[in-house]
């Protein structure tokens, strides 16, 4: 079982790592289509987007932690 | 089985002149472990390297507070002006989640102080007084430790300040709402004592009520989650930038780590801003009761709904 511990690692990263891109590339596409229809918003919506981005990205967090203690 | 949790990231081979003259090559290993390296061993009690970072981190912060503290005037100058400006903006943020400015006033010391001193210990991470620290004999040669070693990089820094931010959410409610009102948030006895007093009125109430009950329950798990995801999310960010940093530096030492450090400095802040807005969010909602919570809520949307520049701040809260 111990030699299968690498391929653990590599499909739970990858496997993990899908969710967090698909909803960040939504994030971005949402907030690049709502700066294009009103442009004067881009100060106020960069910060939610951030936040929401890190979100996001904590999820992949998550699974990196999982994949260094196994 | 310890073996199995270190990831060895860097190999360093460094040759050692030896007393007698002769050169010996000597492996020195740095790991990165997914925890704290402890540096002095007391009776029962071990000082590891995140311990003295956020050791550090709360002295820089005393020294830095201290200094304010003495050059305080009404006309502000220098740095005075620096940290006027991060306040106004803070309490500025912490009003668009609250609501209200009392409320703020009594949450923002809390959040503000957490922000620093996560804020400080992420910074302090990245610092590259990493060089410093100590070799110890490990499972195979030497083995380098650190002195520094980001606080907040550390899994039981970050579990204590996510414990201490929902149970100081829960107290504030306490304290806010009463105790009464706090329980029947997650063992929900009023709306069971409801049955009786409704039945005849509204027959339905006996399947509504057990319903809100087990809701309840699980909001008590939920708090549970919440400590789990705000350890987890600071800790996973933290820990995950400096093994990104490591790994991109023993690949190519020079120029290629600024861009991630950058990233990193930027990330650090924002764990830093998430963590305390959360806690914000947190101890807002400790403060809320479920009866007069809602028309609370419908109050406000129908007096932002006419100011056409108040309902950006709403959405932004949302």
């Amino acid at each position: 079982m111990e030699e299968l511990t690498p391929f653990a690692k590599a499909i739970l990263m990858a496997v993990g790592a899908i969710a967090p891109a698909i909803s960040i590339g939504w994030i971005g596409k949402t907030a690049m289509e709502s700066i294009g229809r009103n442009p004067e918003a881009a100060g106020k919506i960069l910060v939610p987007m951030l936040l929401s981005c890190a979100f996001a990205e904590a999820i992949a967090i998550y699974v990196l932690v999982i994949a260094f203690s196994i | 089985m310890e073996h199995e949790k270190n990831l060895i990231i860097t190999e360093e081979t460094q040759e050692i002149q030896s007393q007698t003259g002769e050169q010996t090559e000597q492996k020195i290993s740095q790991e990165t472990t997914l925890f704290a390296e402890p540096i002095y061993h007391t009776e029962n009690f071990i000082i590891t390297n995140a311990l003295i970072t956020s050791w550090v981190a709360v002295f820089v912060l005393i020294i830095v507070s201290f200094f304010l503290r003495s050059k305080l005037r009404e006309i502000p100058r220098g740095i005075q002006n620096v940290f006027e400006m991060i306040i106004e903006g803070a309490l500025s943020l912490c009003d668009q989640i609250t609501n209200n400015r009392v409320l703020s006033e009594k949450i923002f010391p809390f959040a503000i102080s957490v922000f620093f001193f996560i804020l400080t210990n992420n910074w302090l991470g990245l610092l590259p007084f990493g060089g410093f620290g100590i070799l110890e004999k490990g499972n195979e040669g030497l083995s380098f430790i650190p002195f520094l070693r980001g606080g907040t990089a550390d899994i039981n820094t970050t579990l204590g300040l996510a414990i201490m931010a929902v149970f100081g959410a829960n107290l504030f409610g306490v304290f806010s709402v009463g105790l009464w009102k706090t329980f029947n948030k997650y063992v929900n006895l009023e709306v069971l004592g409801e049955i009786g007093k409704k039945i005849i009125k509204d027959p339905t109430i006996i399947l509504v009520a057990p319903v809100t009950f087990f809701v309840g329950l699980i909001e008590l798990v939920g708090e549970f989650a919440k400590m789990a995801s705000l350890s987890f999310r600071l800790f996973g960010n933290i820990f995950a930038g400096e093994v990104l940093l490591a790994s991109i530096a023993s690949m190519m030492a020079f120029i290629v780590p600024i861009p991630f450090l950058f990233l990193e400095i930027l990330v650090g802040f924002i764990q830093a801003l998430i963590f305390s807005i959360l806690l914000v969010v947190y101890f807002t909602i400790g403060t809320s009761d479920h009866e007069s919570g809602e028309p609370a809520r419908n109050a406000s949307h129908s007096d932002t709904s006419g100011g056409h520049k108040e309902k950006h701040e709403v959405v932004i809260i949302n």
